[in-house]
């Protein structure tokens, strides 16, 4: 545990004595601010047009026409985020033979892996917290409902952490950053593009395809919804994705 | 302390380690000798446990490498051919880092980061970033990470590679200070530096063992003669002839332009062949003892010598 405790202290340095966490936070925090400041700007205007109709004036709702568009925009920023984060982790220290360090420490592969993984979440949390500030804005001047959008920063941080499982996973498969970056982008799009097969094919492959997107299980979060289900699904894609980065870590150094 | 018996590592076809056998007593400083893709290397990295070995065996401070991964790890300091360092950490740091992961306990942490620092000659440096020292200065920091735990055994894999003349001999002076303290096993494919900082050495070549044993068994079980090159402003073979006349010499040869004359074993004529060369004017420019062991390398790196 200490292990773990020592490789995540390392990690999280590395990220904040490198440009890397400050370039990275501050684009995601202007993206996710603009899309807010867009959302709001629209809430205002369509909220103000349903206010003089009295049926329309009921379904006003600022969690369903803020947050809900503001989170799935959120997912689609860590899509590319997340990746420029765990690039290095494996890929650097196999490129510059730190790796030779580690693996001659008394350190399992297993609290290798689970220490970069943790940091990278740490990284995460800091970033999808930051953003939360906003959302005082809108808590200060409205009156949306807390739980959703509870539910929401839990579905967030959960895809996050699926995010940066497969991130990785890819950069254990390579030396080079960018080579790992640039897969596990077009993975995570690949995840998110799947979810569209649902809405136009047909049969049981369907559900089954529907499943393995993280688009249904988070859209249940942003309304809400804390289903089982879709936890099982975070918790069991993500630990797929660390016993994946441990089977290439271990089987690489008994070839 | 380090014992490898019949050891070989193949990746796929290519035999890189093959049956290698040999010992290094504890307190000593052993060389491991060998040309370029020797082998040396992989078998750092087997004792070590970087990597699997595909058979035999090997055991450091009396624990299996294979069996028993993590005492030997316990009991290794460790510094690879390329020195493994975090460029954006201070010295300090990462010492700090390897000493956690290294499992120095807490409360030892703090002297041991200092003893390193202070031994390695790394006071100086040790707030600077490691991106912004010298080339020597890394080298100290990675033997010095190498002791951080104070481990019995030091492996080094070609400790003083790229290093200019005089950060070379102080690389050798900080790793003769360190025996008796510790068994040390070091690689190098420079043959002075075993006859400089090493007890014994071990001499591979294509993954074979080739000879092993302290430097003097070597010196007195290979050469049965001890010699002498000069370089002379005449030295063609009639002046190379007048050298037989010496009372004891054994050979004398032409070797490009040098001369090349032995005598047995256990006298010293240099003074003889000096004063030799000095009265017949011949106009002695150089003149050095042949090394045994450096005959032998060179005979078993060109591929003259079967084991």
């Amino acid at each position: 545990m200490s292990n773990i405790w020592s490789l995540v202290k390392k990690e999280v340095r590395a990220y904040f004595s490198s440009p890397i966490a400050y370039a990275v936070t501050a684009g995601f925090l202007l993206l996710v601010g603009y899309s807010f400041y867009n959302a709001l700007a629209w809430f205002n205007d369509a909220a103000m047009q349903m206010a003089q109709n009295p049926y329309y004036a009921q379904q006003i709702n600022i969690n369903e026409m803020v947050f809900v568009p503001l989170f799935h925009n959120m997912t689609i920023f860590l899509v590319f985020i997340v990746p420029l984060l765990t690039m290095r982790l494996l890929a650097e220290e196999k490129k510059t033979g730190t790796d030779e360090l580690l693996f001659t420490s008394p350190l399992t592969v297993g609290e290798i892996v689970l220490g970069k993984y943790i940091a990278a979440l740490i990284m995460v949390a800091v970033m999808l917290g930051l953003t939360a500030v906003l959302s005082g804005f809108a808590f200060s001047y409205g009156n949306p409902e807390l739980a959703p959008w509870l539910t929401g920063y839990l579905g967030l941080f959960l895809t996050g952490a699926l995010f940066v499982a497969i991130g990785l996973f890819f950069s254990s498969l390579t030396e080079n950053q960018i080579v790992a970056a640039f897969l596990a982008i077009v993975t995570l799009l690949l995840l998110l593009l799947i979810s569209w097969v649902t809405s136009s094919g047909s049969g049981g492959w369907r559900s089954v395809v529907g499943y393995l997107s993280y688009s249904d299980h988070f859209g249940d979060m942003t309304r809400g919804i804390l289903d089982t289900k879709d936890i099982v699904y975070y918790l069991t894609f993500s630990f797929f994705g660390l016993f994946l980065t441990h089977s290439v870590i271990q089987s690489r150094r008994w070839r | 302390m380090i014992e490898v018996r019949g050891l070989t590592k193949k990746y796929g076809e290519l035999v890189a380690v093959r049956d290698l056998t040999f010992k290094v007593e504890a307190g000593r400083i052993w060389g491991l000798l060998g040309p370029n893709a020797a082998g040396k290397t992989t078998t750092m990295r087997i004792l070590t446990g970087f990597l699997p070995a595909t058979s035999g065996q090997a055991t450091v401070a009396g624990f299996d490498v294979f069996d028993k991964p993590d005492d030997v790890k316990r009991s290794i300091g460790y510094l690879p051919e390329v020195v493994p360092l975090y460029l954006d950490m201070t010295v300090a740091g990462y010492l700090g880092f390897v000493a956690e992961i290294k499992q120095v306990p807490k409360a030892r942490r703090k002297a041991s980061i200092a003893r390193v620092i202070e031994s390695a000659g790394l006071k100086d440096v040790s707030r600077r970033l490691i991106k912004n020292i010298s080339r020597g200065f890394k080298q100290r920091v990675g033997i010095a990470q190498a002791m951080i735990h104070d481990p019995k055994v030091l492996i080094l894999d070609e400790p003083t590679i790229g290093l200019d003349p005089a950060q070379i001999r102080e690389i050798r002076q900080l790793i003769r200070s360190l025996r008796g303290e510790h068994t040390i096993l070091l690689s190098t494919h420079i043959l002075p530096e075993v006859t400089q900082v090493c007890d014994g050495v071990v001499i591979i070549n294509e993954g074979r063992l080739m000879a092993s044993g302290s430097l003097d068994e070597l010196a007195a079980s290979f050469d049965k003669t001890d010699g002498v090159l000069i370089r002379l402003r005449r030295g063609g073979p009639e002046e190379a002839a007048l050298f037989r006349g010496l009372p004891g010499v054994a050979k004398v040869a032409v070797e490009g332009d040098e001369v090349r004359v032995e005598w047995s074993r256990g006298r010293d004529l240099r003074d003889d062949v000096a004063r030799l060369a000095l009265d017949k004017g011949l106009g002695l420019k150089e003149m050095r003892s042949m090394a045994g062991i450096e005959d032998l390398y060179m005979k078993i790196v060109s591929g003259g010598l079967e084991p």
